[in-house]
C-alpha cells in the first residue's frame, strides 16, 4: 500500500511525526481534517491569522487547555468539552462569544480514527453555538510525550452596554443561584477511570451556557457575578469569589441540586459532590429582589431547569463559606485541598 | 438516596437532640471520645455539635490510620520508593503526609519516585502482575478494617506466584490503644484527658466484632457504645452513652446492630490470624510505644514482607517541632490550641498528620467548623 495513503486513511491510520513536520502530509491532515470538518468563511481564508471585523464596546477573551482522561466519556469528549470550555469563560463575563481559535498538540500513534471523532465533536460543538473556529494550530510530539491529544481553544466575545459582571461585585444581601444538578461531570469521568469503572447512567453536562447567560443579562443587566464551577466544583467556585470579594456566604445544603446517582456514586467514592467538577452548570450573585425574576428565565431555558436559589451573601471579612446542613446542623464548605481527581477538563 | 437518607433525617435528628437535651444532668458535663476519625467527619460534616446540649463535648480520638503513623514509619515509605527502586504502591490519603523535614510520597514522586495510587490491594496486586521486572511494594495502613483485604492480597500473590510483590505493614490495633488512652495518663498528667464515655468503632467493629473492648470497659469502668458512622448513629449513640453514665453503668452497648454483632467477621479473622502476628509493641504518633498494638507479617510469609526483603536504613525522623498532634491524638489538646492550627498549617500545606487526613481532628475542625472558633491570629505564632 501507498505509505501516503495509510497515513491519511481515518480508518486505520494513526498520527505520526510527519503530521506535525510542516510537509505534505501536515498539509493534508489540516486539509482533510480540520479544514473539511471545520469550515467556514474565515477559517476557509487559508491563512495563519484569521482576519474578521469586530464590533464597537468591550471585548473578552479567555484561554483554556483541555487535557482530560479518558478522551471519550459518556455526555461527551475532549473535542466538545474544549469548545464548551471556552465559550462558558467568556461567556461568564456577559459576554456573546463571536469566534473561537484551537491549538491541538498529537501524540504519535493516536489514530486518526479518534482524532476525526474528536473534530467531528468540536465541529458539532461549534455550530450548535454558532460560534466558528476561525482558526488553528498542530503539533506533533514524540510517542510518550504527551496522552493521545491535548486541546488548547481560546475565546472572543463582546460584552453588552450596561453589563459589568466580576467577582468583586458580590455583596451582603445578594441571592445566589445556581443552574442545575451539580457534579454530573466529575462523576461521569469517574466512571470511565482505569481501575474504578463503574455502572452508572450519569453522563457530563459539558454544555455551551452562552444562551442561557444571554437570556440572564437581557432580564437582569444588573446581574453582579457569574463563574462556572468546573475543577473544584461549587465549593472552590464559591470560596474564590467570597475570598475577592471579601464577603461571607450561608447556603441551605437542602436545596442545592445534586442527582441521586451523582449523590450515591460520591457517598461511595467518599468525595463531597460540592468538590465535583461541572461543565454546563453556572452560579449567579444578583440581588435579592432580582432572584425570582432571573430564576423564572433560567428555568425556561433547557440549560437552566433546575436553577435553585441555593443560599445568600452575607457580612464576612474573613470570607467564609457556611452551609446549614440537611441534618439541621452547621458546616464550613471550604476549598479543596489537593487534587480531588486529577485532569478531569 | 436509599438506605442514606434514612440515617440523615432532619426531623428524626431533632427527635433525638430533644430526648438527649431531656436526659443530659444539667448539674454535670459529658465527655464522649469518638475513637474513629469516621466520626469526627460525621460530627464536622453534618454540624452534629451544634444538635448537642452545651454540657456534652466531644473529645476526638486517635482512630485516624493516617494521623497515628509515626514520621519514622512514613519515612522508611518514601526511603523504599526513592532508594530501593520499588513501586509504591499506596492509598491516596497517605501521599500529602508530612515526613522528616516536611518530606511526603507527593513530593518524592515529584522528584521522579515511582508511587501510585490505588483504592484498593486488588489494584497493587495488578501493578505487580503488569510489572513483572520490577519490585512492587504495597504501603499497608490501617486499623482492623483494612487488614483483612491485605492479607488477602499476600495469600493471593502466593497463589499467584507473584514473587515481585510485598507489604509494608503498618496495621495497628483498636482495642489496645483505646486501652492505652484510658489507662496510661498518670492521674496527675497536666494534660490528663477526661473521659466520661466511648464511641466505639464502627467498621473496626464490623470486623473484630464487640467484644474485645468489653475487658477495657470493666477495667476503667468507663461505658462503650459501638456506634455507626452516620450522624443519627452518632446522636442516638450518644443518648446511649448518658443513659449509662447517669446510671452508673459501664457496659459496651451496641447502636450499629445492622452491622456489628459480638463475634464480628471470623472469616476475615482467621484470615488475618493466618498471614499476621501480634508485634511486641509500636510506635504510635501520639501515644508513644504501645504494646501488642500492631500486626506483622508472620514468618512464613516473610518474602511478602517488604521489612525482610529490603534493608531499610536506620534513621532519626523528626515531627515539626511545635505541632501538637501528639496531645490532639491522645485527646489531650484541641486543634485550635495549637499556635499552627489555621496559620501555618493547613489542608493545603500540612503541618502534621492530623491536618492530612479528613478524618484527621484539625482538618476535620478547618475544614468544616473553624467558624466556631476563629483561628489565632498570624501574630500569635512564635
Amino acid at each position: 500500500m501507498n505509505r501516503i495513503d495509510d497515513r491519511l486513511s481515518f480508518r486505520t491510520g494513526s498520527v505520526d511525526m510527519t503530521h506535525g513536520g510542516g510537509g505534505r502530509a501536515m498539509a493534508d491532515l489540516i486539509r482533510d481534517l480540520f479544514h473539511r470538518h471545520l469550515a467556514n468563511p474565515i477559517l476557509d481564508q487559508g491563512h495563519d491569522a484569521a482576519l474578521f471585523d469586530v464590533p464597537a464596546g468591550r471585548l473578552v477573551m479567555s484561554t483554556d487547555g483541555h487535557v482530560v482522561s479518558p478522551l471519550f466519556f459518556p455526555g461527551g469528549d475532549i473535542g466538545a468539552l474544549a469548545v464548551h470550555g471556552t465559550l462558558n469563560d467568556v461567556a461568564m463575563a456577559g459576554a456573546k462569544p463571536l469566534y473561537m481559535t484551537a491549538g491541538f498538540i498529537l501524540e504519535e500513534g493516536f489514530p486518526l480514527a479518534d482524532l476525526e471523532r474528536i473534530v467531528l465533536s468540536m465541529a458539532h460543538a461549534a455550530r450548535e453555538a454558532d460560534v466558528p473556529i476561525v482558526t488553528g494550530d498542530t503539533k506533533v510530539v514524540e510517542k510518550g510525550k504527551g496522552d493521545g491529544v491535548f486541546i488548547t481553544t481560546t475565546g472572543l466575545g463582546v460584552v453588552p452596554d450596561g453589563v459589568h459582571i466580576a467577582a468583586q461585585n458580590a455583596r451582603p444581601g445578594q441571592a445566589i443561584l445556581v443552574s442545575g444538578s451539580l457534579g454530573d461531570h466529575g462523576v461521569a469521568i469517574l466512571s470511565k477511570r482505569e481501575n474504578l469503572e463503574f455502572e452508572t447512567g450519569i453522563r457530563s453536562d459539558s454544555a455551551a451556557l452562552h444562551t442561557l447567560v444571554a437570556a440572564m443579562v437581557e432580564e437582569v443587566p444588573g446581574i453582579a457575578v457569574l463563574r462556572d464551577p468546573t475543577r473544584g466544583g461549587l465549593a472552590a467556585t464559591l470560596n474564590e469569589i467570597a475570598r475577592t470579594a471579601r464577603v461571607g456566604m450561608v447556603l441551605d445544603e437542602a436545596v442545592i441540586p445534586v442527582k441521586p446517582d451523582v449523590a450515591a456514586a460520591c457517598e461511595l467514592l467518599g468525595l463531597d459532590p460540592l468538590h465535583v467538577a461541572n461543565e454546563g452548570k453556572l452560579i449567579c450573585l444578583c440581588a435579592a429582589e432580582d432572584a425570582e425574576r432571573l430564576l423564572a428565565v433560567m428555568r425556561r431555558h433547557p440549560l437552566g431547569e433546575h436553577a435553585a436559589v441555593i443560599g445568600e451573601v452575607v457580612e464576612d471579612e474573613t470570607g467564609l463559606v457556611r452551609m446549614k446542613t440537611g441534618f439541621g446542623g452547621q458546616r464550613i464548605v471550604d476549598w479543596l485541598a489537593g487534587e480531588q481527581l486529577p485532569r478531569i477538563c | 438516596m436509599k438506605y442514606v437518607d434514612e440515617f440523615r433525617d432532619r426531623n428524626l435528628a431533632g427527635k433525638l437532640a430533644g430526648a438527649i437535651a431531656a436526659e443530659a444532668d444539667p448539674a454535670r458535663h459529658y465527655y464522649l471520645m469518638e475513637f474513629c476519625g469516621g466520626h469526627t467527619h460525621a460530627i464536622f460534616r453534618y454540624g452534629v455539635q451544634d444538635l448537642m446540649p452545651d454540657n456534652v463535648t466531644f473529645v476526638h480520638g486517635p482512630g485516624c490510620p493516617v494521623c497515628v503513623l509515626p514520621v519514622r514509619r512514613l519515612d522508611d515509605a518514601v526511603e523504599l520508593a526513592e532508594h530501593h527502586g520499588v513501586i509504591l504502591c499506596t492509598y491516596g490519603d497517605m501521599m500529602r503526609l508530612p515526613g522528616t523535614r516536611q518530606r511526603s510520597l507527593i513530593r518524592a514522586k515529584a522528584d521522579g519516585a515511582d508511587i501510585r495510587m490505588v483504592y484498593s490491594t486488588a489494584d497493587a496486586l495488578k501493578i505487580a502482575r503488569d510489572n513483572p521486572d520490577r519490585e512492587v511494594v504495597f504501603f499497608a495502613i490501617g486499623f482492623e478494617t483494612t487488614t483483612p483485604p491485605t492479607a488477602v492480597a499476600i495469600l493471593q500473590a502466593e497463589a499467584e506466584g507473584l514473587s515481585n510483590f510485598s507489604v509494608f505493614c503498618n496495621h495497628v490495633l483498636t482495642p489496645a490503644a483505646i486501652g492505652h488512652v484510658l489507662g496510661s495518663p498518670d492521674p496527675r498528667d497536666p494534660e490528663k484527658v477526661r473521659i466520661d464515655g466511648f464511641l466505639g468503632p464502627s467498621h473496626v467493629s464490623a470486623v473484630i466484632g464487640s467484644r474485645p473492648y468489653e475487658a477495657g470497659a470493666d477495667l476503667y469502668r468507663k461505658p462503650v457504645v459501638i456506634a455507626g458512622f452516620e450522624p443519627l448513629d452518632v446522636m442516638q449513640s450518644v443518648l446511649m452513652l448518658i443513659r449509662q453514665i447517669n446510671e452508673g453503668r459501664y457496659e459496651v452497648e451496641n447502636q450499629y446492630t445492622r452491622v456489628v454483632t459480638r463475634e464480628g467477621n471470623q472469616k476475615a479473622q482467621a484470615l488475618v490470624d493466618k498471614v499476621m502476628e501480634r508485634r511486641d509493641a509500636f510506635e504510635w504518633r501520639g501515644l508513644g510505644m504501645v504494646p501488642d498494638s500492631a500486626l506483622k507479617i508472620r514468618e512464613c510469609y516473610a518474602a511478602f514482607d517488604a521489612e525482610q526483603r529490603f534493608e531499610i536504613s536506620k534513621k532519626t525522623s523528626r515531627e515539626v517541632k511545635s505541632c501538637e498532634c501528639p496531645a490532639i491524638l491522645r485527646g489531650a489538646k484541641k486543634p485550635t490550641d495549637c499556635k499552627l492550627f489555621g496559620t501555618v498549617c493547613t489542608p493545603d500545606s500540612p503541618m502534621g498528620s492530623c491536618m492530612v487526613s479528613s478524618e484527621g481532628a484539625c482538618a476535620a475542625y478547618w475544614s468544616y467548623g473553624r467558624f466556631r472558633e476563629p483561628a489565632r491570629k498570624k501574630e500569635a505564632v512564635a
